[in-house]
C-alpha cells in the first residue's frame, strides 16, 4: 500500500514518519513510536482507552488515521508527565482515591479528566460523571476515578482563581520541562 | 526468636505500589511486549452456529504478502496433544480442547484457521481470503432444546448433557405440612467477564534450546506451562510463561483457550514468535461467556416465616468448548444455596447442556447464581407471608448462637457474621426510613424499590488451591525482593504483600520490590483468582517475612554482639530496643551474611534467602450484606439505583482501600449485569452484541456511590485475614433484581430474574395490568 509522510508533534518532539493510509494513530504511537501508554480497549471508538490530546481536544486514538495528523501537536499519556517519576495533580489524585486497580483504562482516564478539567475547572458531581462516561472501566466501579477528580477540582479551587490560567496545565507544565515545541502544545489544551 | 515490630502498614489504606508506573503510561502489557522477528496472527472464525466445513482452502491466503503460514487443524492434529487444566484434574466427561475447528464448527467465532503473517494488518488481510465453505446447520441454542432436540453440539460425547447432579431429600412431608410453600422460577441471562484488555499472548518456541517461552496476559502463569507442556509433550522446565502487567481478567484468563492453544502450535511448527492481541469483537465473540443458567426452586416455610426446606432444579448453558472442564458450576451452586440461613433440608438437581453458543470461562463467583437464586426466592416468600424481607432475614439468618452450623449441602460455617452485617446494612440505608420514604412516593405516584441481599462467599483453596509459595531475599546491598506465585491483574497484591512483609520486617513497603508471574524464577503458585490471595498469598508472605525477620535478628546477634531477645526491627534496621542508633541497617547485615561468609559462626547460613509456602486452612468464609434502592420509571421502563451499601466482613483486613475497590468493582458488574449487559444470540445463533454500542458496560453515570460498613470477624488465617475478591459481584444481582420487584410490586408485576433493562421493565408491568 502507498505510504505518505507525516508531520506532527508528539508530547514536544518533531516527528516525521512515512505511513498507509490505514494506519491507525493508536497503531502509529505504540508502535512506530513505542508510546504504548495509549491503550486499546475496543477500537471501535467506545471504551476511551486510547485516548489522547490533539490540538488540545480530546480524541479516539484508535478512530483517528496517522495520516490525518499532518501539522497537529499530540499528546499521549507520557506526555503529561516529565520522565522524573512525578505525577500530575490529576494523576495523584488517582493514586490517593485508588481510582485504578488493572491499570489498563487508565491512561484514557488520565487524559480525558486533565481535558475535561481544563475546559470546565468548577464541575458539579453529576457533571463529573457525565464527563466520563465517555471512558469505560471494569475494575473500580468508577468510585475511585470520580472521587479523584472531584479532589482535583477542589484543590485547584482552593489554591485560587490564578491556578485556572494553568488548568490545561499538568499538561502545559510538562510540555514547558519537556522540549521547545512544549508552548505549541500547552496553548493547544487550553482550548485555543 | 523475638523481634518485634509495630503493625504500621497493615489495615492501612497505604497508596499502591503499583500506580506510578500505571497512571504515566509506564506499565507493561501483553500488548506493549515485543519481542524481536514476531509474527502476529488473526483468526478465521465460524459465521454460522452450526455447520459442516465441505471446503476449506488457504492457498490464496498463504500467497498474500507478508503471510508466513496459515494452519489448520490438519497442520495441529500430530503435534496437539490432549491436554487440560491443573486445577481441575482430568475430567473424563470434559471434552479435550482441540485449537481449531475439526472438520465442523460448533458456534459462531468458532476459529477455523490461524493466519501468521508480518503484521497484525496483513494477517487479517490473508485472513479475509481464506475460503471457508460451511453447510449451515440448525444448532441448539438452549437449555430445553439442548436437553430435548436430537441435534448433538459434541458428536464425540454423544449428548448435551455435559453434566447433572441428583441430590434428593426427604422432604414431602414437609412440604405437605408446611404453612407456606411457594414455587418459583428465576432466570439469569447470559452476560460476560469483558476485562477492558482482552485475550494475548506471544510464543516464542526456539528449537535450539529446546525451550518455549510464552509472555501472556494471564491469570495463572503456572497453569498455562502446565497445560502447554502437556499439550506439546515437552518437560514443564522447558516451557516458561511471564506475564507482565494484565488488564483485568475476571475468571477469563484463568484457563488456557485455544486461541491461546493455535497460537503457541504455531511458533511450534514455524520455530518463529507468535504474537496474538485479541480485538474486542473476538473477545465478546468467542473470548468466553458466562452466568446463563436458571432454577425452579421450591420453599416451604411455617407460620412464622421460618424456612423448613428447599428443592431446588437448577439447569445451566454452558455453551459448546467450555473451560475449564464442562464449564458446570452446579456443584457450588448446590453446596451455597442454602447460603446464612438455617435452612434444614434442601435436595438439589442440576443439568449442565451443552449448546452451539461461546462456551462458558469462570467469571467472579462461577457460581453466584446460588445467591443470586436464593435471595429472589427469600422476597418470594416474605411477599407469600405477608411479612417484611428484613424481617423474614432476621428470622432465618445465623447468628452467633447458631455457630458452628452445618448447612444441609455440608458445608460448615463459622467465624462468619451474617446477623450482623445485615443489621449494619438495615442501619445503613436507613431501612425503616426508606420505607417512609416508599411509602409517601407511592402516595405521589413515583416507584421505589429496596433490596436486600445477605451471602457467603467461600474462598477457593481446595485441592491445589490451598497453597502459595514466597521467596525472600534481602540482596548483598540490603535491597529486599518479594517474589510470588501470584499473578495479580488488578488485585494490588504488590502492594498488600509488600505491606505485611513491612510489618513483619519494620521496613517500609516503598523498599520491598516486587516480582510475580514468571515461572522461572517465581514459586509454583495456583494463579490470582477465587478471592484466595488474602489467605494463601498473604499466608506466604507472612510466613517468609517471619523467617527473615529470623534469619536477620541470628545475623545481628553476630554483628552487634546483642542478644535477639534484647533487638528489634524497625526503620529498616535491627537495632536494641528503645536505641535505634545503637543497630545495624538490612544493608550491613547483608554484607556480613554475603560478602564475609568465613566470618559467620557456623550456624548460621550464609547469605538473606528464605522461602516458604502457605497452607490455607480447611475452610475459609466472607460474608456480606448488600442493601440498594431504586426508582422505576414506570413509563419508561428505566431503573435508577439511589443508594448502594455494602456491609462486608473478610475479616481483619490488609488494606481497607483496597478491600472497598475490589467490593465496588464487583458491585459494577453486578449492577451491569442486571440492568445494562446482555449477550444476546438470535434464532439462529448469531452473536447479536459483539461491539461495545451493543453490548452495554456500566459508565461512571450508571453505577452509584457506594456506601460501606466494616464487621471485623477474623478469619483462621495468618493475620486473620480472609479473601472477598467476589463478593461484590455475588451480592449485588439480587440486591437490585430485589429493588426492582420491590418498586413494582404494587401494580403486581413479576420479576423472576434477569435481564431488566427497560424492555423487561415494561413487559413486566404490561403484563401485570393485563393480569397475566
Amino acid at each position: 500500500m502507498a505510504e505518505h509522510q507525516v508531520q506532527a508533534t508528539v508530547n514536544g518532539q518533531e516527528v516525521t514518519a512515512m505511513v498507509e493510509p490505514r494506519l491507525t494513530l493508536a497503531d502509529f504511537l505504540r508502535d512506530r513510536l513505542r508510546l504504548t501508554g495509549t491503550h486499546l480497549g475496543c477500537e471501535h471508538g467506545v471504551c476511551g482507552a486510547c485516548t489522547v490530546l490533539v490540538d488540545g481536544a480530546a480524541i479516539r486514538s484508535c478512530l483517528a488515521f496517522a495520516v490525518q495528523m499532518q501539522g497537529c501537536s499530540i499528546t499521549t499519556v507520557e506526555g503529561l508527565t516529565p520522565d522524573s517519576g512525578e505525577l500530575t495533580d490529576v494523576q495523584a489524585a488517582f493514586r490517593a482515591e485508588h481510582g485504578l486497580q488493572c491499570g489498563f483504562c487508565t491512561p484514557g482516564f488520565v487524559v480525558s479528566a486533565t481535558a475535561l478539567l481544563a475546559e470546565r475547572p468548577d464541575l458539579t458531581a453529576a457533571e463529573v460523571r457525565e464527563g466520563l462516561s465517555g471512558n469505560l472501566c471494569r475494575c473500580t466501579g468508577y468510585q475511585g476515578i470520580v472521587r479523584a477528580v472531584q479532589s482535583v477540582i477542589r484543590s485547584r479551587q482552593a489554591t485560587g482563581s490564578g491556578h485556572e490560567a494553568e488548568a490545561g496545565t499538568a499538561q502545559a507544565e510538562a510540555g514547558a520541562a519537556q522540549a521547545e515545541a512544549g508552548t505549541a502544545r500547552a496553548a493547544g489544551v487550553t482550548g485555543s | 526468636m523475638s523481634g518485634e515490630t509495630a503493625a504500621r502498614y497493615v489495615g492501612a489504606r497505604v497508596q499502591r505500589l503499583e500506580d506510578p508506573r500505571m497512571l504515566t503510561g509506564r506499565g507493561h502489557y501483553i500488548d506493549d511486549h515485543v519481542v524481536p522477528g514476531m509474527l502476529h496472527a488473526a483468526f478465521v472464525r465460524s459465521p454460522v452456529a452450526r455447520g459442516t466445513v465441505t471446503a476449506l482452502d488457504v492457498s490464496e491466503a498463504r500467497e498474500m504478502p507478508g503471510v508466513a503460514a496459515v494452519f489448520t487443524m490438519d497442520d495441529f492434529r500430530d503435534v496437539c496433544q490432549p491436554t487440560w487444566s491443573t486445577i481441575t484434574g482430568r475430567d473424563p466427561n470434559a471434552l479435550p480442547l482441540k485449537p481449531l475447528a475439526d472438520g465442523d464448527v460448533r458456534f459462531a467465532g468458532d476459529p477455523i484457521a490461524i493466519v501468521v503473517a508480518e503484521s497484525r494488518y496483513l494477517a487479517e488481510d490473508g485472513a479475509e481470503v481464506v475460503d471457508v465453505d460451511l453447510d449451515a446447520q440448525p444448532p441448539v441454542l438452549d437449555i430445553e432444546t439442548g436437553l430435548r432436540s436430537g441435534i448433538v453440539v459434541h458428536p464425540e460425547i454423544g449428548t448435551n448433557l455435559a453434566a447433572h447432579i441428583d441430590a434428593p431429600a426427604e422432604d414431602e412431608k414437609i412440604f405437605a405440612d408446611a404453612a407456606y410453600v411457594v414455587t418459583e422460577t428465576v432466570v439469569q441471562h447470559r452476560y460476560v467477564a469483558v476485562p477492558m484488555e482482552g485475550r494475548g499472548l506471544v510464543a516464542s518456541w526456539e528449537p535450539g534450546r529446546g525451550e518455549l517461552t510464552i509472555w501472556a496476559a494471564t491469570q495463572a502463569p503456572h497453569e498455562m506451562r502446565s497445560y502447554c507442556a502437556r499439550m506439546l509433550g515437552l518437560p514443564e522446565h522447558r516451557v516458561r510463561v511471564v506475564m507482565g502487567d494484565v488488564g483485568g481478567g475476571f475468571g477469563q484468563k484463568m484457563f488456557v483457550t485455544r486461541e491461546e492453544m493455535a497460537v503457541v502450535l504455531a511458533s511450534y511448527l514455524l520455530a518463529r514468535p507468535v504474537r496474538w492481541i485479541e480485538d474486542r469483537a473476538e473477545n465478546l465473540l468467542a473470548g468466553g461467556h458466562a452466568r446463563q443458567e436458571q432454577a425452579t426452586v421450591s420453599m416451604a416455610a411455617d407460620a412464622g416465616g421460618r424456612l423448613l426446606a428447599a428443592r431446588v432444579h437448577h439447569t445451566e448453558n454452558v455453551g459448546s468448548y467450555s473451560t475449564p472442564g464442562t464449564g458446570s458450576v452446579g456443584g457450588g451452586v448446590a453446596a451455597f444455596f442454602p447460603g446464612p440461613y438455617r435452612l434444614p433440608v434442601m435436595s438439589f438437581t442440576n443439568q449442565a447442556v451443552y449448546t452451539n453458543t461461546c462456551g462458558r470461562c469462570a467469571y467472579r463467583g462461577p457460581w453466584l447464581f446460588e445467591t443470586v437464586a436464593r435471595e429472589q426466592m427469600m422476597d418470594v416468600v416474605a411477599r407469600a407471608t405477608g411479612m417484611d424481607p428484613l424481617e423474614l432475614r432476621r428470622v432465618n439468618v445465623l447468628t452467633d448462637d447458631d455457630l458452628p452450623y452445618t448447612s444441609p449441602t455440608g458445608v460448615r460455617y463459622e467465624r462468619i457474621s451474617p446477623a450482623k452485617t445485615l443489621e449494619q446494612a438495615a442501619g445503613l440505608i436507613d431501612y425503616d426510613g426508606f420505607r417512609r420514604e416508599q411509602a409517601a412516593a407511592r402516595a405521589a405516584g413515583r416507584y421505589l424499590g429496596l433490596g436486600l441481599s445477605l451471602y457467603v462467599e467461600p474462598i477457593q483453596t481446595r485441592g491445589v488451591l490451598g497453597s502459595e509459595g514466597a521467596i525472600l531475599r534481602i540482596e548483598p546491598t540490603g535491597e529486599i525482593m518479594l517474589i510470588m506465585g501470584t499473578a495479580s491483574h488488578g488485585q494490588s497484591v504488590e502492594t498488600t504483600m509488600a505491606q505485611i512483609v513491612a510489618d513483619e520486617l519494620g521496613c517500609d513497603p516503598e523498599s520491598i520490590v516486587f516480582l510475580q508471574g514468571d515461572t522461572a524464577v517465581t514459586p509454583w503458585g495456583p494463579g490470582t483468582g477465587g478471592s484466595k490471595t488474602a489467605v494463601i498469598a498473604a499466608g506466604a508472605a507472612h510466613l517468609a517475612a517471619g523467617k527473615m525477620r529470623d534469619k536477620l535478628m541470628r545475623v545481628a546477634e553476630h554483628v552487634l554482639e546483642v542478644s535477639a531477645s534484647d533487638l528489634q526491627l524497625s526503620g529498616g534496621r535491627v537495632h536494641v530496643k528503645g536505641d535505634p542508633e545503637a543497630g545495624a541497617s538490612f544493608a550491613k547485615l547483608a554484607e556480613a551474611a554475603y560478602l564475609n561468609p568465613a566470618a559467620l559462626p557456623a550456624d548460621i547460613e550464609p547469605g538473606l534467602l528464605v522461602s516458604a509456602r502457605s497452607v490455607a486452612p480447611p475452610s475459609t468464609l466472607s460474608n456480606a450484606c448488600h442493601a440498594c434502592t431504586v426508582e422505576v420509571d414506570v413509563h419508561t421502563g428505566e431503573v435508577t439505583i439511589l443508594r448502594y451499601v455494602v456491609s462486608e466482613d473478610c475479616g481483619r483486613m490488609i488494606n481497607p482501600m483496597v478491600v472497598e475497590g475490589q467490593i465496588a468493582g464487583g458491585v459494577a458488574q453486578g449492577v451491569g449485569g442486571v440492568l445494562l449487559e446482555h449477550m444476546v444470540y438470535d434464532a439462529e445463533g448469531n452473536p447479536l452484541t459483539t461491539t461495545f454500542m451493543d453490548y452495554l458496560l456500566p459508565t461512571a453515570c450508571e453505577v452509584p456511590d457506594i456506601e460501606y460498613g466494616h464487621v471485623v470477624t477474623p478469619g483462621d488465617t495468618a493475620g486473620g485475614f480472609k479473601g472477598m475478591g467476589e463478593g461484590g459481584a455475588i451480592g449485588s444481582p439480587p440486591a437490585v433484581i430485589n429493588a426492582v420487584a420491590d418498586a413494582l410490586a404494587p401494580l403486581g408485576a413479576r420479576i423472576t430474574g434477569t435481564p431488566l433493562g427497560p424492555p423487561q421493565v415494561l413487559a413486566a408491568i404490561a403484563a401485570a395490568a393485563a393480569g397475566e
